[in-house]
């Protein structure tokens, strides 16, 4: 825990006064909205360099094959081409895990799946571009392809990744907690089933872009659509075997990533070295079928769960086996292979847990962190035990998870450190929005209401490749203008990052909004941070923000007490200032003191030039075990949703009506924005329960391994029409880790849309859905089963 | 093959070399600095390039350039803000948080437009219709319903401003 100047410590912040309008706890408008809004706002995509050219990756048509030869001369006499790169000029391993560098920028020696980037051709124009890929002659020796789980279980598969120690095997994990089977075997009730979680993907409607520009003084810009530009800058180096001290990775406003973009991808390296190569700046812009051939999805899982209960509630055993197809290359699976078990802990809890889980490699599109990484399918199918058991055991579905509930300021059975946990009080939000108690089982038949409750980690107390290092830095430089500027490694990928490190630096230097200037993302001028992933961004940045600031405002003190003390009989000390409404004076007597731009010449004028920076590091690391440290996070958010549903029995449709979902979030820095964020992951958790299927062709033929319909008509996310209505509520339960208390708000409320759902149909019409996505035809099969 | 071409764009008179395969999005974005027009799937799926020609949104990424004529009024989120002030929408957009990557909004803006032009005092049904062909896959769409009902109630005079117009419409739930 970092301690701040004058020995404040972080516990200060969690008690604060809130203004309305600016500082921490109000709905300040986005730093960036007027921008975005006007369409005045540059993405990538809408930068462009002089002498900039395009480039185009040519894919795979197949699901694996060998590469026996590319034919660049076939193109490069084109009019237009001026280069054209394969594997080979790009021969290094990369991958977001350290531990399982598994992938080329392009593909070296064979394709892995349908769309996997085997060369790329660099031209003047997007239609020169455009004619050299069709015509680039590649010629491919096809290999017999994966597609399964089951078929990369088969004695005599053929190995889709060599990375793969035994089979097609990325990652396997057995853990036990407690004496499951003897606590099994005192169970009075004990029940199994069989759950089954699609793949599904994020979809940003903006889609990656990168440009590469080399300059003349051999130092390498890109700019890219990341979530994660501090990795991107790291593989860079490896793969590129630039120095990282010559390339610079700017981080342009993203239009939506949603963990699709946290990991690098081949546009990156090739933009980067095209430029190398022709000295002039390159750009690529997918398109929207390469989206979804870029994927990084949620991962399709089997998942076979037992829990043994006693007759009071108890959860007395959970044993969890989960199949993970993984597709082509590792991604962060191994991070997923752990998650799918380790994450299922709270905020209901048991007394002894068991899982084991195997990512598979497949010839499919790499699956990867899609918001709720890992855990939102396993959590579809506990939830959905629960609401099982509960009904066998005749109880209220909300009181076998009160009888359960991990408590606050404990330990979970897998030795995750809970601080804060709302349960009771979101479990409370939902009921009473949602009439709970008078409306569940009480509905006309075909309508129903179902509940569920997830609970998610704010950021990992182990970063992805393992450093003593900060995980978030935060810089703040101010001077005499009056102006603060904030400088930050951060992404703000529409979540609102930046406007929240406005309102931290707000609240600590008690300033108006219009002189804090915030500046994120760009390597060569702001410190580290490591990226929007896992939910880490407000707890870790915020952390160092408030830090910086705060190291600010002291050095300010003591030149505004100097300054003070010289006009007056009365000692002032630095702990008698305020800091507020832009100015700097004694608490007990407002009249004494400067406006804050005075303060800063003052402070100026002692100091030299005034810059702090502020760090977050996480000092523990988790469990103290083989993998404890993944799942162990500074805090645990906590949620709870109510579906009301409606089942057609004549046709299968599910109509979701409404959706009632509360949230901890510990401290709503911004309550305006924490509703979006639960609001979009609840949108987006509905969409997986019965529009998104993102489907592979399985039939042996030429289409084997192929997307089908890698579009936004095809690819059912939801319209305004399709989407439930929403109604959020933030719960503050603030946890002693974060700063102000807050813990994350962006991914645990998309998790138990989905089971709340699946429960809800069980009121509704008796049938228990185990399968996603529950399409009409399985809700009218479901339905036929239970008729007879 | 290529030809210049004139067009009526927020009011103002733009020429542009154009190719006869370029659509009204490339030209905007790519040849006249209009970037505030998105592409998002470039196929006609995601509304992201949504512009009003002559009131009525059009999808510009099927739209080609060259059967856009001078005559016809083409306005893209650009023409929302002038000399006098920013268009009521993005007061109430900005307002009501109904954006967070930004990056459907200016469609999705275009396209509210276009109804309350039609008709200032819709329901929440009609919202959810005229918007259907925008896809936002960050905010499940609840604040932007908020943000062009907010707008409709002060541009229907039943609301004095925005502000006046959210704290009716929370209360009414």
């Amino acid at each position: 825990m970092s301690i701040f100047p004058h020995g404040t410590t972080i516990k200060d912040s969690l008690s604060i006064e809130k203004h309305p309008h600016s500082g921490v706890g109000s709905s300040a408008k986005k730093i960036d909205a007027i921008d975005k809004l006007l369409g005045r706002m540059r993405y990538t995509d809408d930068i462009s360099l002089p002498h900039m050219v395009v480039g185009k990756i040519v894919r795979s048509p197949h699901a694996h094959a060998r590469i026996v030869h590319i034919d660049k001369d076939s193109v490069l006499s084109m009019p237009g081409v001026l280069d054209v790169i394969v594997g080979a000029d790009l021969a290094t391993k990369y991958g977001v895990i350290p531990w399982t560098k598994d992938e080329y920028p392009l593909a070296v020696d064979k394709a892995r799946f349908v769309g996997d980037g085997v060369a790329a051709v660099i031209a003047e124009s997007e239609l020169a571009a455009h004619e050299a890929m069709l015509k680039l002659h590649i010629e491919y020796e096809i290999l017999p392809s994966v597609l399964s789980t089951d078929e990369a279980k088969a004695e005599y598969a053929v190995q889709v990744n060599e990375h793969a120690k035994v089979g097609n095997i990325t990652k396997h994990v057995d853990l036990s907690f407690g004496d499951v089977d003897g606590h099994l075997a005192n169970s009075d009730l004990v029940v199994s089933e069989n759950f089954s979680f699609h793949n599904t993907t994020h979809a940003p409607i903006e889609p990656h872009c990168a440009i590469g520009d080399f300059g003349t003084n051999g130092r390498l810009t890109l700019y890219s659509s990341t979530q994660v530009p501090h990795y991107l800058h790291r593989t860079l180096t490896e793969v590129l075997a630039l120095p990282a001290h010559r390339i610079r990775v700017i981080q342009p406003p993203v239009g939506g990533a949603f963990g699709g973009k946290s990991e690098c991808f081949d546009l990156e390296f090739v933009v980067a070295l095209a430029s190398m190569r022709l000295k002039r700046p390159v750009k690529i812009l997918y398109t929207r079928e390469e989206v979804f051939l870029a994927h990084r999805g949620r991962h399709p899982m089997k998942i076979s769960m037992t829990m043994g209960v006693k007759n009071n509630g108890e959860i007395l055993a959970l044993k969890n086996s989960i199949d993970i197809d993984g597709g082509a290359y590792a991604s962060f699976g191994m991070i997923t292979a752990f998650y799918a078990g380790q994450l299922l802990t709270g905020p209901v809890g048991m007394k002894s847990y068991q899982f084991s889980s195997t990512r598979y490699y497949t010839n499919k599109p790499a699956c990867g962190p899609k918001r709720g990484h890992g855990s939102v399918q396993p959590r579809f199918a506990f939830e959905v035990m629960c609401d099982m058991m509960a009904e066998r055991l005749r109880l209220d579905p909300i009181q076998f998870r009160l009888i359960n509930a991990v408590s606050e300021n404990s330990e979970t059975i897998n030795g995750q450190k809970i601080g804060s946990l709302g349960l009771k009080e979101v479990l409370n939000q939902v009921a009473i929005k949602s009439d709970w108690h008078k409306r569940y089982k009480n509905l006309p038949r075909g309508r129903g209401l179902g509940i569920a409750t997830s609970m998610y980690i704010s950021g990992t107390n182990y970063p992805v490749y393992p450093n003593d290092m900060p995980q978030s830095s935060v810089s703040i430089r101010l001077d005499r203008s009056g102006a603060v500027h904030i400088f930050s490694g951060v992404s703000d990928i529409g979540q609102g990052a930046n406007t929240v490190l406005r309102q931290i630096t707000e609240q600590e230097l008690g300033i108006e909004s219009d002189r804090i200037n915030v500046l994120t993302a760009d390597s060569d001028l702001t410190p580290v941070d490591l990226g929007a992933y896992s939910s880490r961004v407000t707890l870790m940045m915020g952390h160092a923000a408030m830090e910086a600031a705060r190291k600010a405002r002291c050095c300010i003190a003591d030149a505004v007490v100097l300054k003070l003390n010289q006009n007056s009989d009365r000692i002032v000390e630095s702990r008698d200032l305020a800091f507020a409404g832009s100015r700097v004076f004694v608490r007990e007597n407002k009249e004494l003191g400067m406006d804050f731009n005075q303060a800063l010449i003052f402070a100026e004028s002692m100091h030299g030039s005034l810059v702090f920076s502020g760090d977050y590091r996480t000092v523990e690391r988790g469990g103290d075990y083989r993998g404890g440290t993944i799942g162990a996070s500074p805090a645990y958010s906590c949620t709870a949703h109510v579906a009301d549903v409606n089942v057609d029995e004549d046709t299968g449709k599910i109509i979701i009506n409404k959706i009632f979902v509360a949230h901890d979030c510990g401290r709503a820095i911004n309550p305006l924005l924490v509703e979006g964020q639960i609001e979009g992951s609840t949108y987006m958790g509905a969409a997986e329960v019965f529009l998104e299927n993102f489907l592979t062709d399985e039939e042996d033929g030429a289409r084997r391994g192929m997307l089908v319909g890698p579009s936004l008509l095809d690819y059912r996310i939801p319209t305004t029409l399709d989407t439930p209505l929403i109604e959020s509520m933030i719960v503050e339960i603030p946890d002693p880790n974060g700063p102000y208390g807050a813990k994350e708000a962006g991914e645990g409320p998309l998790h138990s849309a989905i089971p709340a759902v699946a429960n809800a149909i069980y009121d509704a019409v008796g049938v228990r859905l185990t399968s996603l996505p529950f399409s009409p035809a399985k809700v009218l099969a479901a339905l036929k089963l239970r008729n007879r | 093959m290529t030809c210049a071409h004139r067009f009526s764009i927020n009011g103002r008179s733009y020429e542009s070399l154009i190719e006869p395969s370029d659509t009204l999005l490339a030209v905007l974005r790519y040849r006249l600095d209009l970037i505030g027009t998105k592409q998002g799937c470039d196929k006609g799926d995601c509304g992201a390039c949504t512009v009003l020609i002559d009131g009525q949104p059009q999808l510009s990424c099927l739209t080609l350039a060259q059967l856009v004529k001078e005559s016809e009024q083409v306005t893209t989120i650009e023409g929302l803000a002038n000399k006098e002030g920013l268009d009521l929408l993005i007061e109430a957009f900005d307002q009501c948080g109904a954006l967070q990557c930004g990056f459907c909004q200016p469609g999705m803006i275009l396209s509210a437009k276009a109804l309350l032009n039609k008709n200032p005092r819709p329901s929440l049904d009609d919202i959810r219709l005229a918007l259907s062909g925008n896809l936002c896959r960050c905010t499940g769409y609840t604040k932007i319903y908020l943000a062009v009902m907010a707008a409709s109630l002060v541009l229907s005079n039943q609301a004095e401003n925005l502000d006046q117009a959210i704290e009716q419409l929370k209360h009414a739930g």
